[in-house]
């Protein structure tokens, strides 16, 4: 693979006294699309927000660039930030603002652009996700899938190097989530940035990921190209690509005997 | 009975601890606000927007608020002095009432419930549906966009509002005494004006709105960033902004009025 962009090196994280992540390593390769896999609650989007510094990690660290992202100040972390674009699961879009404010949100905060280029760079941004005619709307007025499109023209409004994305595909009917794929592709390619998408969409993410982490019980528990895991015998990675009922993944949560709790 | 006792004392020490930790958080947040103020200062529209929605949107409930006080003042004072045969003091009586105390202070209860309750409210919002993370992974401060502008906003409103909220109410007391009662038109004006003190009576009116500006817009800030993010949560946010505000309010209008008036 080349060369690493993100490293995340021997981090453990957990809320309270309980570890979410055990002594992680992960590597993101400059330039790939890489995927965090894993059942809900296993801490993947956590992970995001430990590269995007937003949480500490309990020990270990994640490398951004060559820079150990919880040690930097306030002003070092904002230009790591700068050079990193998130695509939040619901959008996150600034309810108070259009479309086109949304998108222009970055522009206007972080550059000096006059009005006629931000114009023109809102409107290839949202041209871009097929949104240009909407412009003019209200987040309010928006499906959740064009609410994400437009979310994701504001994550790549200042072409950063890094796009993260959480749950891309979480609620979309099948024309937007092939519409979402192959946006996350093309623009990964076009921008010749490093994209890192969390989700449990197997189908989708084997069709156009570069790598991918499967995250289980705290740790990595595979990883490798879609190739490589789709002919894995590790029982997680079967059951997890197959969606089969029976494996070392429990359905059911941790509970006393069912006759116990009936008072039978 | 010892365990009843330990657990009381561990309620209450937990409930002190509770109390000092939102005292202390709520003061990082004013001096996070006042650090990030010089970039929300750059670019000051974002403050006449919030100035807007809390102060010129608060004008109707100001205004026919402060209107019927007046009136309500300008009855019972009629009532109360004419007794006395002093009726005719009554535009001073409405006059120091609305100033000292009451334009402050209801000005302040009725901001908390208006302008406190929709900061709260919004903020809390943005913050479940994870826009204030988002603004943070863009590089920008949620403090310097969304909080310093709010602050300001608050800061500046509520004395302007206190202050139309004392002139409409001494308005009413005039409609009622004067124009329905029938108290001496000159009477009402001149005894105002020469038992009104600027500095003692309207600056320190006006210590007192500055004063609860800063408490109201605080809280409704502290709770909206604190809130849960679930709708249970951003509720209960809400109403402990007015909860906590009007009783602060409350409480420091007696210790501003042991200090200035005694």
């Amino acid at each position: 693979m080349g060369e690493n962009l993100i490293s995340i090196n021997n981090l453990s994280f957990g809320y309270d006294k309980e570890l979410l992540h055990k002594n992680i390593n992960m590597q993101f390769n400059r330039g790939k699309v890489s995927a965090i896999m894993g059942g809900s609650g296993c801490g993947k989007t956590t992970i995001l927000r430990l590269i995007g510094g937003q949480l500490k990690p309990n020990s270990g660290n994640v490398i951004v660039d060559g820079k150990v992202v919880h040690e930097q100040g306030r002003e070092e972390l904002h230009s790591i930030r700068r050079k990193m674009g998130m695509l939040f699961q619901h959008g996150a879009l600034f309810t108070d603002l259009s479309v086109y404010e949304n998108v222009a949100f970055p522009m206007r905060e972080h550059t000096d652009l006059p009005e006629s280029v931000i114009k023109d760079l809102v409107l290839l941004k949202l041209n871009a996700v097929g949104l240009r005619g909407a412009h003019k709307k209200m987040p309010a007025e928006l499906s959740g899938g064009m609410a994400r499109r437009v979310a994701l023209a504001r994550a790549i409004a200042l072409d950063p190097d890094i796009i993260m994305y959480d749950e891309p595909f979480a609620g979309l009917d099948p024309i937007s989530m092939a519409v979402i794929c192959d946006l996350i592709r093309s623009l990964n390619d076009a921008l010749g940035a490093t994209s890192i998408i969390v989700t449990h969409d197997v189908a989708e993410t084997f069709s156009f990921a570069d790598y991918i982490y499967f995250l289980a019980d705290g740790g990595v528990a595979a990883e490798g190209s879609p190739k490589q895991l789709l002919t894995s015998k590790l029982p997680f990675v079967k059951q997890f690509i197959h969606s089969e009922k029976d494996g070392p993944v429990p359905f059911h949560t941790e509970a006393p005997s069912y006759r116990s709790d009936l008072s039978l | 009975m010892m365990n009843n006792i330990l657990n009381f004392l561990e309620k209450l020490g937990a409930s002190f601890r509770g109390t000092l930790f939102g005292l202390g958080s709520g003061a990082r947040l004013f001096f996070l606000t006042i650090i990030y103020s010089s970039d929300s200062f750059k670019r000051f529209n974002l403050t006449i927007k919030e100035i807007y929605f809390t102060g010129v949107l608060s004008l109707v409930i100001i205004v026919v608020s402060a209107f019927f006080v007046g009136m309500v003042l300008g009855l019972q004072g009629y009532y109360t002095l004419e007794k006395y045969g002093s009726s005719e003091a009554i535009g001073v009586l409405v006059a120091l009432a609305l100033v000292r105390e009451l334009g402050p202070v209801v000005t302040a209860l009725l901001f908390a419930g208006r302008a406190g309750t929709a900061i709260t409210a919004e903020i809390g919002l943005m913050k479940t549906t994870e826009q204030l993370s988002a603004m943070e992974m863009m590089a920008v401060s949620p403090i310097a966009r969304i909080v310093a502008p709010r602050f300001w906003a608050g800061m500046i409103s509520m004395p302007i509002l206190a202050t139309v909220f004392s002139m409409v109410g001494i308005l009413g007391g005039y409609f009622i005494a004067v124009l329905v009662i029938g108290v001496d038109d000159g009477a009402f004006w001149s005894q105002m004006q020469a038992n009104v003190d600027f500095h003692n009576d309207i600056v320190d009116g006006a210590i007192k709105s500055v004063v609860f500006g800063f408490t109201c817009t605080l809280i409704a800030l502290y709770q909206g960033l604190v809130a849960p993010p679930t709708a249970e949560g951003v509720s209960r946010a809400t109403t402990k902004t007015v909860v906590i505000s009007s009783l602060s309010v409350l409480g420091l209008d007696f210790v501003l009025t042991s200090f200035m008036f005694v």
